[in-house]
């Protein structure tokens, strides 16, 4: 088998009894348990890895972490497609099926990567400038090829079948990192005795210790700690795991995910809100890059990425490799790679170097090139010679492989989320995060601390002060001491100016000369520098380009770095999958599902259920017609001349108790309820504090000292709060208690002129004759054990009941209705029908009081009289609010047969010319069967008068229909049918 | 991320409650007809960078309005009390029925 061809005999952190398939691109590859997909790939030979967002040109494995701007593949098929993964994050799988991005017809030949050619017209603000101002319209034209051009990987179509969760954790000391300072923290604050999670993006805890050689120092110090913590019953590692998110309170959010296909029946991906007592960001550094001409081809890599492949993974990236650096760090590197077996070039751009460092080099065979630079590369899929330029003559050596260090840059972006800047620090050339607030802490190298023994000693520090934060403070033993010979980063600056493709964000192809030219147009702040050039603005979020970029700017404007400053942080750290965020709450778990206590007959009977808020009603019965149209129109038909029976449960229903329950109702309703005798009940109208009409329902007076409040479906939540509101906060004195009761009652509508003899005959113990209970009226009693109330009321327009019944016996005292009823014609209807009856007798509901009517735009003003002293009373008389050309409830009914009203049609009077927003609009409509004919309810305003015609206009119907206007009750005016 | 620290019920996750605006104005009485006052109280919010006193309803939870003082800069609160009985004295203990 010729793959894994880049593989060490030996060593690294695999299992090489292990091996593991998987495919790239649909070639069948293997690599072995502990790879990430990128070190798997590398030891394929594969290193074209993907095209770039905007040239397409090809791109390799650049780094070994979540920095990754060129490695970023598609993670599976169908409904499990996710795009955007860097491979380097990925934990190799069996079975795990990759794919490489943004190429066609394939990787190796990409007809775009025609775009290179025009580069020079695809710079900074290029498609601003092209298509803004006259030649806008050209914009949408080319809009979706430009979008097909650019861009990542594409996402499924198909529903993902996988599982999410979405879970809460709780932690005195929450770690972030498990490097060397955040596992000497762990050690520290478990110690101390507080509950610790550790938080880890890979795979393996270690950070930077498993990029170190097997059987050095610094891995014999790993093992040791690992061991020790496993003995810890209060602390919690938790791998695989980011910390995308800080936010108030000491909480993170995490993100912790599985890339095991095989892994079934476990949440793919989970998302944790964890609140901490205090954190520690132990989130360490990202090595910088160098900016040179054609610093993109593949198989230019960080230098402490390639040391990561050689000694984590035993793969020998390339065997001819160049290491340009600043700085002593990146000597490890070559000295590795060497030691491994490749052919080493150092090209370093200071000119003195440590002795140390060139006695070891010439001890391995490394040639050192002293201030010298990377002045270009040749090579296109892959890099075949570096040119280097400085000291001495430019000379070209052949290479398969480009190390690059820049220095490094503390990863300050978590910790920075919270809106706190980074702080430059001129010891180390970087920002680190600003003054952490109480109860955060930083150690290693994200405060700058970048030595092993560095981040051991500051993670010990702060995994003690975080636990004495936490009141956690019993003694701990010395922090575990790491001796490892080490060698500075402290980076040298001073790049020279480089020339043609030389790209600062590799990502976004953001090249050295793009910030030229936004510092030339005038977009120095580094704000506007990341928006006119897109610098920053990828999947990685500029991790390895932020730096160089900022440096690059403070140069143009002759300023320092700090003065220049950072963009702002914020969450995420690294993407998301919304899937993670949405957790569980996806198709019908995404909100709750309310059922009344009759819902299974419904179902059980031919309804059409219908969402209604978070309730489920029975939307029209299929026994009445073959669609909504047919059936509620028949529905209606035996509710005017029979009888119909509604379930009205869904209405809200408020049990009021105390001495001054009646004071509550007088001061919350606009119309007065002190007077309402015992045992009747009184339709009510509710404003808001600003005069607006808020809700309205029935309330019945049950006794001296009770009431039964209902309100619509949809305000029932709203008014039973308000109630709480006022009675917490405003009224505390009034001896008055309200319960919400919605629940405890089936309720249903019994209407249609023989609806008292379906009672009668349902109810035999119960006196309802006219005398007995009117219009209005109340009686109680008990059905089947159960508490039984029927109160008069009609939303129809019919002589009607609504019969309350103890939730239980709900479905009994239903079936009870329908069986007694058939012989007198009761049927059931829904909310179809429902609604339709109450627009012929022209109450007014959702649509109506939209929270911008008040009572005299509605009609109600007359229910209120003289009455003051009620919520909203005094606003309700601003001026605008009873200015005369305000939009008021009317009828409107069609004028031509064959015609029909729609909702939301804008009116114009006749004759008027129809733009705008018109007088008015219709806002319910139904067909009526009593008027044959399609009739409305309006809100319309200006000097129209009943009689007057308008048109009724509806665009997006391509509608225009005559009607004339109305009084909005089309039916019974003297209320006839309620009464007798 | 909030967590309020009900009296009733221990502290919770800002979830369970439904933000209720700012407990810093003062509702006029309920026959008050004075349009000024009624014109300031629905209307006219500071809107500070700082402590705010705000009302907040432990829907999912005990149902009671609390006032609670968070800074607005950074949603730490200071204090979290019964609208009902904003001072925290607790009413006296009820004698046990026989």
């Amino acid at each position: 088998m010729s793959s894994n061809f880049n593989r060490l005999a030996e060593g690294g952190r695999i299992d090489r009894g292990r091996p593991l398939d998987f495919s790239f691109d649909g070639s069948s590859l293997t690599g072995f348990q502990g790879d990430t997909l990128a070190s798997a790939l590398l030891a394929n030979g594969v290193s074209l890895v993907g095209r770039s967002f905007k040239y397409h040109r090809p791109r390799g494995i650049f780094s070994a972490g979540a920095e990754e701007p060129n490695a970023l593949v598609t993670l599976g098929t169908g409904g499990r497609r996710e795009p955007n993964l860097p491979a380097t994050m990925l934990e190799l799988a069996d079975g795990m099926i990759a794919e490489s991005q943004n190429r066609w017809p394939s990787l190796a030949f990409d007809v775009q990567s025609l775009n290179s050619l025009f580069a020079p017209f695809l710079s900074a603000g290029f498609y601003y400038k092209t298509f803004m101002g006259p030649t806008r319209r050209a914009w949408m034209f080319y809009e979706h090829f430009i979008r097909k051009a650019a861009g990542l990987g594409k996402a499924g179509l198909e529903p993902d079948p996988d599982r999410y969760e979405v879970r809460h954790a709780f932690a005195d000391v929450a770690i972030v990192g498990g490097g060397p300072a955040g596992l000497s923290a762990v050690r520290a604050a478990a110690n101390a005795g507080a509950r610790v999670a550790l938080i880890e993006q890979d795979f393996r805890l270690g950070g930077q210790l498993l990029s170190e050689r097997r059987g050095s120092e610094a891995a014999a110090w790993l093992q040791t700690v690992e061991a020790e913590l496993k003995g810890f019953r209060n602390v919690s590692l938790m791998a695989r795991t980011t910390a995308v998110g800080l936010y108030d309170g000491k909480v993170l959010g995490l993100v912790e995910r599985r890339d095991d296909p095989q892994a079934a029946g476990q949440a793919l991906q989970a998302f944790t809100i964890l609140r901490a007592g205090a954190i520690v960001f132990a989130t360490g550094a990202i090595e910088r890059p160098l900016v040179f001409s054609n610093n993109d081809r593949p198989g230019v890599m960080l230098a402490s990425a390639a040391r990561t492949y050689v000694n984590r993974f035993a793969v020998l990236p390339g065997r001819k490799a160049v290491v340009a650096t600043t700085n002593d760090g990146a000597w490890r590197t070559a000295f590795d790679l060497a030691a491994a077996g490749a052919q080493v070039t150092v090209a370093d751009l200071r000119t003195m170097l440590a002795p140390a460092l060139q006695a070891e080099a010439s001890r391995l065979g490394i040639a050192v090139r002293a201030g010298t630079h990377i002045a270009d590369l040749r090579g296109g899929r892959a890099v075949k010679a570096a040119r280097l330029a400085g000291t001495g003559a430019e000379t070209e050596v052949d290479c398969d492989l480009v190390c690059v260090s820049g220095g490094w840059s503390p990863t300050a972006h978590l910790a920075s989320q919270l809106g706190v800047k980074p702080v430059y620090r001129e010891d180390i050339d970087g920002f680190v995060p600003g003054p952490f607030a109480a109860g955060q802490f930083g150690a290693g190298s994200v405060v700058g601390g970048y030595t092993a023994a560095e981040a051991i000693e500051t993670g010990h520090c702060a995994g003690i002060e975080a636990a004495a934060s936490c009141g956690k403070t019993k003694p701990v033993p010395a922090a575990l001491e790491l001796q490892s010979a080490e060698l500075s980063a402290a980076a040298f600056r001073n790049v020279p100016a480089a020339r043609g493709k030389a790209f600062v964000d590799i990502q976004m192809d953001v090249t050295i000369g793009d910030i030229a030219l936004a510092h030339r147009e005038g977009y120095e702040s580094v704000e506007h520098l990341k928006r006119y050039t897109t610098l920053g603005m990828g999947t990685d979020q500029g991790k390895t380009s932020n730096f160089p970029a900022l440096s690059a700017m403070a140069a143009l404007r002759g300023t320092t770095i700090p003065e220049t400053g950072t963009t702002t942080f914020r969450p995420p750290y690294t993407p998301v999958a919304i899937g993670a965020l949405a957790g569980r709450a996806v198709g019908h778990h995404f909100k709750p599902t309310r059922r009344t206590p009759l819902h299974e007959w419904h179902v059980a009977n031919g309804a059409d259920m219908l969402e209604v808020g978070l309730w489920m009603r029975p939307y029209f019965y299929r026994g009445a017609g073959r669609d909504v149209n047919e059936a509620y129109v028949a529905e209606m038909q035996f509710v005017r001349e029979a009888a119909g029976l509604m379930d009205i449960s869904t209405l809200g229903k408020i049990d009021i108790q105390g001495p001054d329950a009646a004071t509550l109702l007088d001061r919350v309703y606009a119309n007065s309820f002190a007077k309402l005798p015992v045992g009747r009940a009184r339709y009510g109208v509710m404003l808001r504090d600003d005069g607006i009409v808020f809700d309205d329902g029935t309330t019945t007076r049950l006794g001296e000292h009770r009431f039964f409040m209902t309100t619509s479906t949809a305000k029932a939540a709203e008014v039973m709060s308000w109630l709480e509101f006022l009675l917490d906060t405003a009224w505390p004195d009034l001896r008055v208690a309200v319960a919400s009761v919605t629940d405890e009652w089936a309720a249903m509508s019994v209407a249609g002129p023989r609806s008292r003899q379906v009672l009668a005959a349902a109810f035999p113990a119960l006196e309802l004759s006219n005398e007995a209970l009117p219009h209005m009226g109340f009686v109680e009693g008990e059905f089947e054990g159960r508490a039984l109330r029927i109160i008069r009321l009609s939303y129809s327009g019919e002589r009607a009941y609504e019969v309350y019944v103890g939730a239980s016996a709900g479905e009994a005292a239903w079936r009870r209705l329908i069986e007694i009823g058939e012989p007198f014609g009761l049927r059931p209807y829904g909310v179809e029908a429902l609604g339709a009856l109450r627009v012929e007798k022209g109450h007014v509901a959702g649509p109506e009081i939209d929270g911008r009517t008040t009572l005299d735009d509605l009609g109600l003003g007359r229910m209120v009289g003289k009455r003051s002293g009620f919520v909203g009373d005094v606003l309700r008389r601003r001026p605008a609010l009873g200015e005369p050309n305000r939009q008021r409830l009317v009828g409107l009914k069609c004028l031509e047969a064959g015609t029909r009203l729609s909702g939301g049609a804008i009116l114009f009077k006749q004759g008027e010319a129809r733009q705008g927003h018109g007088r008015g609009r219709i806002t319910s409509v139904t067909y009526s069967p009593t008027l044959e004919g399609y009739v409305g309810l309006a809100l319309l305003a200006g000097d129209v008068a009943v009689g007057d015609e308008v048109v009724a206009v509806h665009t997006m119907k391509n509608e225009t229909v005559r009607a004339s206007v109305v009084s909005p009750v089309f039916l019974d005016p003297e209320g006839e049918r309620l009464h007798g | 991320m909030l967590r309020i620290d009900c009296p009733c019920c221990g502290p919770r996750d800002h979830d369970e409650f439904r933000y209720g605006g700012d407990a810093s104005v003062m509702r006029p009485a309920h026959d008050d007809a004075d349009f000024e006052a009624w014109y300031r109280y629905v209307f006219v919010r500071k809107n500070p960078a700082g402590a705010h006193r705000e009302h907040w309803q432990h829907v999912l939870g005990c149902r009671q309005w609390l006032i609670v003082e968070r800074d607005t800069r950074n949603h730490s609160i200071a204090s979290v009390a019964l609208a009902r009985n904003p001072s925290g004295k607790k009413p006296p203990a009820r004698k046990p029925s026989q």
